[in-house]
């Protein structure tokens, strides 16, 4: 579904991800894990438009992502969750979900979806016109997911959803992302929380500065005495 | 006595509302534009100025009559303010914000001396397009064409405010001027949206501008410099980046300046509304609707 080849990316002079290569197939959780600046933030910008490689190749159903502008790749079916939420803040519950959905054409289909989004996150129904800047730490992830939900993704690009959120939030989450995932959405998701990370996913990479260094299924990987030092704590 | 007194005050309001209305108008685009590239403007008096212009020509070249005129200059700057976005700054819109200040204020002696060479320096009469007709009410005197100021401005903001708050575009925009990456996400095409809304900002400028010309009568290219930088003050007052900061703040200066002006201090004017300005921002330096931003991480 989505492969990355041979993929570099830079921020000025700093080369931030040193030939990556990657795939995600149809209907799996597949995660990137790796400490602080090992480049899992940047491989998800690079795969829906906010970065462009410098060389490599990312192709989505065997569509070449390079020959599509930025805001158009949600259109193709890739929806970014983004790191700390980024959920419009001047703007209520509602107003964010429609702008989620807004190159959608099909009215029905965007009503549907946002009751679905509904249904899977029942505090955004009770807080619908609430002003989205008011929300807590896990409303807001809760209403940045919903959001990109609302493309109707094929593919859902998480970065930390974890991020700043009670334990007990982040296995709502997490449940909620297995959930998604069941409903025949594919996920891509970027988490520090390697230990949370793995025990949802079909198959994890590892990142370390720009370089996939591990690569394999998530079980054997969790079980891997290198792994279990380096991010598992133990 | 003492009802004369009143109708002083009342008649002050009236003529400052009609002032203010213009800024208003001006200070709008100022604070849209600053709203969604964080960029002051500082050529947004002198497209006020073009489109005084377009308005005299469209009236007396064209024969066209008031709401006409006002249409075909509002047009034209909104073209005018698309080209100058897309040549002048959208090549530095990644440049330093100072790089791109300058290159305002560039882009405004290019509209003021650019105009005197087109249209020579000589100040041009605005034809009387309002029947000379006042209506007196209690004592206190509304022109024929104050009436049709307020009215054209207050219609004009309430279209902006329905648009902005209400369609597609207005919500993409306020997603673009709060943040440019995630708006993008969503598939917004930042460029476009960045583009209507100096396309707005400018029509709203040359409303301005013709209501600035029936109102004075007179214009020359240097028009805009002084409401331009007044209409700034009002943005600034109200809270700059947010819009009914800057109609608040554009009435609240216009009347100021008529009250200063009724109490016989008219010279003074223009420093007492600074004054305020300045007591404003010290008591809260984010303007009047401005928010101490916080971000939740």
């Amino acid at each position: 579904m989505l492969v990355l080849e041979d993929v570099n990316v830079y921020y000025g002079a700093i080369h931030a991800l040193k030939g990556i290569s990657f795939e995600v197939n149809q209907g799996e959780i597949v995660t990137l894990i790796g400490s602080n600046g090992a480049g899992k933030s940047t491989s998800l910008k690079t795969i829906s438009g906010l970065l462009r490689p410098k060389t490599g190749k990312i192709t989505f159903n065997g569509e070449n992502l390079a020959s599509i502008a930025p805001q158009l790749i949600v259109s193709k079916g890739i929806s970014q969750v983004p790191e700390g939420r980024h959920v419009f803040a001047n703007m209520t519950v509602i107003e964010n979900l429609e702008l989620g959905a807004y190159l959608r054409k099909d009215k029905a289909g965007v009503k549907q979806d946002m009751q679905r989004v509904y249904g899977l996150f029942p505090r955004l129904l009770e807080r619908n016109t609430q002003i989205s800047g008011t929300l807590s730490g896990g409303e807001q992830q809760m209403l940045a997911m919903g959001r990109a939900l609302m493309s109707k993704p094929q593919l859902l690009l998480l970065d930390e959803p974890s991020m700043g959120l009670a334990p007990i939030l982040v296995k709502q989450i997490f449940s909620i992302i297995k959930e998604i995932n069941e409903g025949g959405t594919t996920v891509l998701l970027v988490e520090q929380n390697a230990h949370m990370a793995l025990s949802i996913a079909n198959r994890a990479y590892v990142l370390e500065t720009g370089k996939i260094v591990l690569s394999g299924d998530s079980k054997q990987l969790a079980a891997s005495e290198e792994i279990r030092k380096a991010y598992l704590g133990g | 006595m003492g009802s004369s007194i009143t109708q002083q005050i009342f008649q002050q309001i009236v003529n400052g509302l009609s002032l203010g209305s213009i800024y208003a108008l001006i200070a709008l685009g100022y604070t849209m534009v600053y709203g969604i590239i964080k960029l002051i403007n500082f050529a947004h008096g002198d497209i006020m100025m073009v489109g005084a212009y377009a308005g005299w020509y469209a009236i007396t070249v064209l024969h066209l009559s008031f709401l006409p005129a006002l249409l075909f200059a509002m047009v034209a700057c909104a073209l005018l303010g698309v080209v100058i976005e897309r040549i002048a700054y959208k090549p530095l819109r990644n440049a330093s914000r100072i790089a791109a200040l300058i290159t305002a204020i560039g882009v405004s002696l290019f509209l003021e001396y650019g105009g005197m060479l087109l249209v020579t320096a000589q100040v041009r009469t605005y034809p009387p397009v309002f029947p000379e007709t006042m209506y007196s009410f209690h004592g206190v005197i509304f022109k024929y064409g104050d009436i049709v100021m307020l009215l054209t401005s207050t219609i004009l903001m309430v279209l902006l405010h329905i648009t902005v708050q209400y369609t597609k575009m207005g919500k993409a925009m306020r997603a673009v001027s709060f943040d440019k990456d995630a708006a993008l996400l969503m598939g917004i095409n930042t460029n476009n949206i960045i583009s209507f809304t100096f396309a707005i900002g400018s029509a709203l400028a040359a409303a301005a501008g013709v209501l600035m010309g029936v109102y004075f009568n007179t214009i020359d290219p240097l028009m805009g410099i002084i409401p331009g930088l007044k209409a700034f003050v009002a943005a600034v007052l109200g809270g700059i980046g947010i819009i009914p900061g800057a109609m608040v703040g554009g009435l609240m200066l216009g009347l100021i300046e008529s009250i200063v002006s009724g109490l016989g201090a008219s010279t003074w004017r223009d420093a007492v509304a600074f004054l305020i300005l300045i007591l404003v921002l010290i008591v809260k330096p984010s303007g009047l609707f401005g928010k101490n931003v916080r971000e939740k991480v």
